[in-house]
This record gives structure tokens, C-alpha cells and sequence, in this order.
């Protein structure tokens, strides 16, 4: 591991910062800019981070050497993978980084603002916009939320923010296409899952409890957990558990959602 | 380049003489123990000879004994026995830095039996110890079983388990322990501990992968977690794995015999370890309660650098050691024992895991202190945040790291 163009350069023209020690991995990028023809005379950095952020920081600086801020700006981080001869896919978020600092540091130069920090910021542990992610997910071409994370880190963390990433790479993936938003069985809101729990139960189940001289009401659905409480006679019969398991969650199972799961409340 | 083992906490190398006393059963002794003939009987009796062995280590009854495939085995079938045995008890008292064994496992058992349970996580302290009152607090009349490891995987400190059986037993509530960490490394009496099951690994004790043990204290009600065969007296069906069961049994037959050794030797060069490497690196940290540990352990944090990037350079030189950072995805935190600890963040990327074993050898130790002072001092060199005044948080970013 010999990395190129460690270290900081004093009278640096243009300084990209992105990451921090919190985050398990930070950039520092230095530009030297030769003004005569806006060319990148000199690049270093300093990284904070595992192997493949230190490689992915030298490769940025050697690729950028020579070229012109304009050139440069549309180095992708598909670029610096490429140089480095690849990056596992869950390293791919350090060939991001260093695309990042980049962008930062010809920002910095130009005494322009981030383009990516304007947007609103989907992972709050990483601190990461939906801007960066729907350029990460339509640059790279990628295809679920595991690839987003492996680009972007977004979503490594607490896992708060998962849904609203899936939402991001479904609209994303919506748009060149232009197709009419479906309604996928999988993706109910608790109110439509409650409602048609309450029909099921209308319609099926109570009809056969009131024979046996029992009722089932609904408590709450959290979830894939379904909350009821037996009545009448099934409030004491030995053989509720079975009822609820064997016959009420396997209708609601049926009808509504094959992953809900029946439970007794207090 | 020679290999300098250190990372015996992950596995162990299999002992010499455990492998001798496994060839058999690889080649002319192939017999299934449960056989009629002679032939069969001669290898059963072999299984029961390292049963006796490994319950001397523990200081355990033979029949309480059921062979298992590992740890994970263990430790599952434990758990979801106890469910199974107090079906309307749906409380289960652990810690935050279980391994993934049990932690993932407590995490998943809503879907597992569907039914809904209250999991209780009991914190611990910065240096990685128990608060005793608070596991008090946690127990209840719907706690079905309590589950703590004996001893940290990676930090190594031990928790009062004599202490906290007691606890749950005068409660009623059956009690767990994962001693794969523990047991080999320090003294086991279960005679005097009154645990209801026990978690050993084999390849953490120089025995092979692919097997190990639950310990079920006799008279704790039990509910098999493999169905099958008659094997086990029927509490864990599958034809037993001999040529790793005699050689577990040598394991702990040594382990017993090197007990001393372990205590006295193997922490020395750990201890020689571990303040040489706090003496001679700035900003160095241990994680890790200083004697309430296992012997063998060691987890140090150096301050803005990255772990992965140091086990990169010690490779270099053979050196093999493991990391409480995470840069991979899924899992892009510091690991869940660091988190626990509230150790900062500026630390926790950076800890590394040193972990010996009889071994290992005065030289070994001299080389590692040699070689990992230099690699910290190179990484430094090239961290933005090493002799910057603003610590922490740079520039521009936006990272809040919201999540403890």
C-alpha cells in the first residue's frame, strides 16, 4: 500500500472537504490550479479511512493531474473505481467520497456552493441528500437499496431512513419510463390493511365464532401483528389459541397479507 | 513470512495433539455410535469417554451434555427451549453487546415463533462492565429466560455470572450464559453456578470448527431445537460428529492441564503487549474494564485513524488481528460493543482487537510492538483529522451521526 500525493498543500487554490471521523471515513482534497489555462497543476490529500478510501483518494489525485477544471469536473466516481482496476461493491461509497471532494474542492475554487448539500438530507447518520443519491442511483444504474448504500453509505447506519430510500428508487426508476405508479399488495398503508382486516373479519370470521356463541374485535395492527381480543365464549375456551392461529390468521394471511401474524391482546 | 497469530478470539489453531487423537475416526474408525455391533460400540464408547472430559472442564454431569453443531447451535436451542418451556412468558432479559448469535436471534424472535416479545437490552458501563441493580430491575414475572455472555468476544471482560444466576434462579427464570469466550480461557465450576444452559465452541479452545456444546443443567425443563434420531438421548437428533467430539474432549483435557499456563503466561505476554503499545503510541485508549477481563485479550483504539486500514499494514507483516470498525456496507457503524461502551467516535473506528493463546511466543510480541507503532504514525500522517485543531467535524459536512 503506497498511496500517491499524501499531504496538504499550504497555499492550496481550492480545498474539498466531505466526510467526518463520526462518518469512519473523511477526504481532504488540495488543489494547486494553474491560472494561465485553469489546469490542475497539483492535487494532494489526506484521508481518513480504510484501504480502499486511501486508494480511492490517491487514484482521484492522480487521475485529476493535468486536466482542466472542466475535464475534471466530469470525472465520475466510475472513473476512480476503474483506475484502482475495481472496487468490491460494498467499497464503492469511497470511489463516491472522492468524486465528492472533488466536486468540493473545484466549488471552493469557483467560490460557488456544494451543488449536492442544497438538497434535502435523506440519512441523517451520514448526512446524505437525496441529490447525491438519485445521481448515484441513475450514474451507476443501480437497482436496490443495498446497491445505494454500498455508493453512498446512506442507510449504514440506524436504518431510519431505508423507506424513504426505496421511495427514492422507485421515482427514480419511475421517471425515464414514465410508468403509472402501481399498487403493489406489499406496500398497504396500516389504514388500508385495517380496513380490509375489518371486512374479513366481518364477512368470514365472525359469522363462524357467533355460531359457537364467540366474536373476535379488532385492537390494533402494528405492522405485521394483527391485535384482537376474543369474546363470549371464545374468551374462555381452551382451544382459542388454536382458533386464532389455525383459522384467523390463516384467513387474514389468505385475504390480506401472507406475512400478518395474529395475536391475543390483553 | 511466518504467521503471528493473534486473533484467537475469531478461531483457534487445532492443537497437535487433538488432530492425532481425531485420524482415527477419519479412517479405521468409522463406526456410527448408535450401531448394535462391536464395531459401532467401540467408537460410542469413545463419544461418552470425551462427554466425561469435557463436563470435567466444566465441572458439569456427563448426561448434561448435548453435542451440538457450534455456538450459534447452542445458543439457539437454548433460547427458543426456554420459549417453548414458558410459552406465556414473552420477556427476555440481554445485554447490548451479545455476539450476533444471540443478539440477532433475540432481535428476530417475533417473526421466529409468532408471537411478540419484550427484549430488555441492558446497557453497560464505559468499561464494558454490568450494572448488577439494573438487571435486577429488568426481571420479571414474564421474564421466560435471561441470556449474557460469560466473557466479551471483543473486549474480553467477564460478567458476574455466579452473581446474576443466582439472581434469576431465586426469580424463577431460567438462565443462559455464551461461555465460547470463556471457557478454556478461565476457571468454569458449574457445580457452583447455578446456570440452566452453557454455550461452548470448539474452535474457540483449540478444537476443530463444526462443533459444540449446550450444557442443560439436569432437572431444566428442555424442548429439543433439531428433530431427529434418538441421538442425544433424543435431545438433538443427527448422527454425531466423532472424530470432532473426541477431539473436543482432548481440547478441554488440555485446557484443564494449560489452565495455569493461560493465567499466567499468556496474560503476561498480553499485558507485555498491551502497555507496551499504550506506552509508545500518543493517544492510545483501552477498551475494556483493566482485570475484570479474560487473559488473553486485549482491544486498544488509536485515535484518528481507521481500523481496517491498520489490519491492512499488520497483514503486511503476517500479523493477524481483528477490528471493531466497520467500512462495509450494511454496517458502516463502529461495532455494537464499541456503541454500548459510548466509546467516541473518534476512537471506535480506530480499536483494534488482539487476541492470544499459549502460542504465541515472547517474539512475537517484541514484533508487533516493533511493527505497529510505525503503521499508526504513517496514518496519522495522512489523516486530515491528526494534529488538526477542529477534532471532530470538518468542513462542510453534514454528517450528525444522530444515531447512539
Amino acid at each position: 500500500m503506497n498511496p500517491r500525493n499524501v499531504g496538504e498543500i499550504k497555499d492550496a487554490d481550492g480545498v474539498g472537504e466531505v466526510g467526518s471521523l463520526a462518518c469512519g471515513d473523511a477526504l481532504k482534497l488540495f488543489l494547486k490550479v494553474d491560472k494561465s489555462d485553469d489546469r490542475i497543476a497539483e492535487a494532494k490529500f489526506q484521508t481518513f479511512g480504510c484501504a480502499s478510501a486511501i486508494a480511492s483518494s490517491s487514484a482521484l489525485t492522480e487521475i485529476i493531474k493535468g486536466l482542466t477544471l472542466n475535464e475534471a469536473a466530469k470525472v465520475t466516481n466510475q472513473d476512480i473505481a476503474d483506475y484502482l482496476g475495481g472496487l468490491p461493491k460494498e467499497k464503492m461509497h469511497c470511489s463516491v467520497m472522492g468524486r465528492e471532494a472533488l466536486e468540493a474542492a473545484i466549488a471552493n475554487y469557483r467560490g460557488l456552493p456544494l451543488p449536492m448539500a442544497e438538497g434535502e438530507v435523506v440519512c441523517e447518520c451520514f448526512g446524505v441528500t437525496d441529490l447525491e443519491i438519485k445521481r448515484a442511483i441513475e450514474e451507476n444504474k443501480l437497482q436496490t437499496v443495498e446497491e445505494i448504500t454500498n455508493f453512498t453509505k446512506a442507510g449504514g447506519g440506524c436504518g431510519k431512513c431505508l423507506d424513504r430510500l426505496e421511495e427514492i428508487l422507485r421515482e427514480s426508476r419511475r421517471e425515464p419510463r414514465q410508468i403509472i405508479p402501481d399498487q403493489r399488495p406489499g406496500r398497504m398503508t396500516t389504514i388500508q390493511k385495517i380496513k380490509r382486516i375489518e371486512e374479513v373479519l366481518e364477512r368470514e370470521v365472525r359469522p363462524a365464532l357467533r355460531k359457537d356463541g364467540g366474536d373476535i374485535e379488532l385492537i390494533d395492527v402494528d405492522g405485521d401483528f394483527v391485535i384482537v381480543s376474543l369474546r363470549g365464549a371464545c374468551g374462555t375456551c381452551k382451544k382459542s389459541q388454536t382458533t386464532l392461529k389455525e383459522y384467523v390468521e390463516k384467513k387474514l394471511r389468505e385475504q390480506v397479507l401472507d406475512t400478518l401474524i395474529v395475536e391475543e391482546g390483553k | 513470512m511466518n504467521t503471528v497469530y493473534m486473533d484467537n478470539n475469531a478461531t483457534t489453531r487445532v492443537a497437535p495433539e487433538v488432530v492425532e487423537v481425531m485420524l482415527p475416526y477419519y479412517s479405521e474408525l468409522y463406526g456410527n455410535p448408535s450401531s448394535m455391533h462391536t464395531f459401532g460400540g467401540q467408537v460410542g464408547r469413545a463419544v461418552e469417554e470425551a462427554r466425561g472430559k469435557i463436563a470435567s472442564l466444566l465441572g458439569a454431569q456427563p448426561d448434561e451434555l448435548i453435542f451440538t453443531s457450534c455456538g450459534t447451535e447452542s445458543d439457539s436451542t437454548a433460547i427458543l427451549s426456554a420459549l417453548q418451556s414458558f410459552p406465556e412468558k414473552r420477556h427476555i432479559v440481554t445485554t447490548r453487546v451479545e455476539h450476533p448469535a444471540v443478539k440477532n436471534l433475540c432481535e428476530s424472535l417475533d417473526k421466529l415463533t409468532g408471537h411478540k416479545h419484550r427484549i430488555t437490552q441492558l446497557p453497560v458501563n464505559s468499561d464494558g462492565t454490568l450494572d448488577l441493580a439494573l438487571y435486577e430491575e429488568s426481571l420479571g414475572d414474564e421474564t421466560a429466560i435471561v441470556s449474557a455472555m460469560w466473557a466479551n468476544n471483543e473486549t474480553g471482560v467477564i460478567f458476574p455470572i455466579k452473581e446474576m444466576a443466582q439472581i434469576a434462579k431465586s426469580r424463577g427464570i431460567l438462565f443462559h450464559t455464551d461461555a465460547v469466550q470463556a471457557v478454556g480461557k478461565i476457571p468454569i465450576d458449574l457445580s457452583q453456578v447455578p446456570i440452566d444452559f452453557l454455550s461452548l465452541s470448539g474452535h474457540k479452545l483449540h478444537a476443530p470448527k463444526g462443533i459444540g456444546v449446550l450444557y442443560v443443567r439436569k432437572g431444566t425443563p428442555f424442548v429439543p431445537f433439531i428433530i431427529g434420531g434418538h441421538q442425544e438421548h433424543g435431545r438433538r437428533g443427527g448422527t454425531e460428529n466423532v472424530a470432532s467430539i473426541v477431539g473436543l474432549g482432548k481440547a478441554c483435557e488440555l485446557a484443564a492441564f494449560q489452565m495455569h499456563a493461560e493465567n499466567t503466561k499468556v496474560k503476561a505476554l498480553r499485558d507485555k503487549l498491551e502497555d507496551g503499545l499504550l506506552a509508545t503510541i500518543p493517544s492510545s485508549l483501552l477498551n475494556g474494564h483493566k482485570t475484570m477481563r479474560l487473559p488473553n485479550t486485549t482491544n486498544i483504539s488509536f485515535e484518528f485513524v481507521e481500523g481496517e486500514a491498520i489490519l491492512l499494514h499488520l497483514d503486511r507483516f503476517g500479523i493477524c488481528a481483528s477490528s471493531g470498525s466497520a467500512c462495509t456496507s450494511g454496517s458502516l457503524e463502529p461495532s455494537h460493543v464499541m456503541r454500548a461502551m459510548g466509546v467516541p467516535f473518534t476512537a471506535a473506528h480506530g480499536s483494534i482487537r488482539l487476541s492470544l493463546s499459549v502460542y504465541n511466543t515472547e517474539d512475537e510480541v517484541d514484533f508487533v510492538l516493533e511493527k505497529l507503532p510505525p503503521i499508526i504514525a504513517q496514518l496519522r500522517e495522512m489523516s486530515p483529522f491528526w494534529k488538526s485543531e477542529h477534532k471532530g467535524k470538518v468542513g462542510s459536512s453534514q454528517c450528525k451521526c444522530s444515531c447512539s
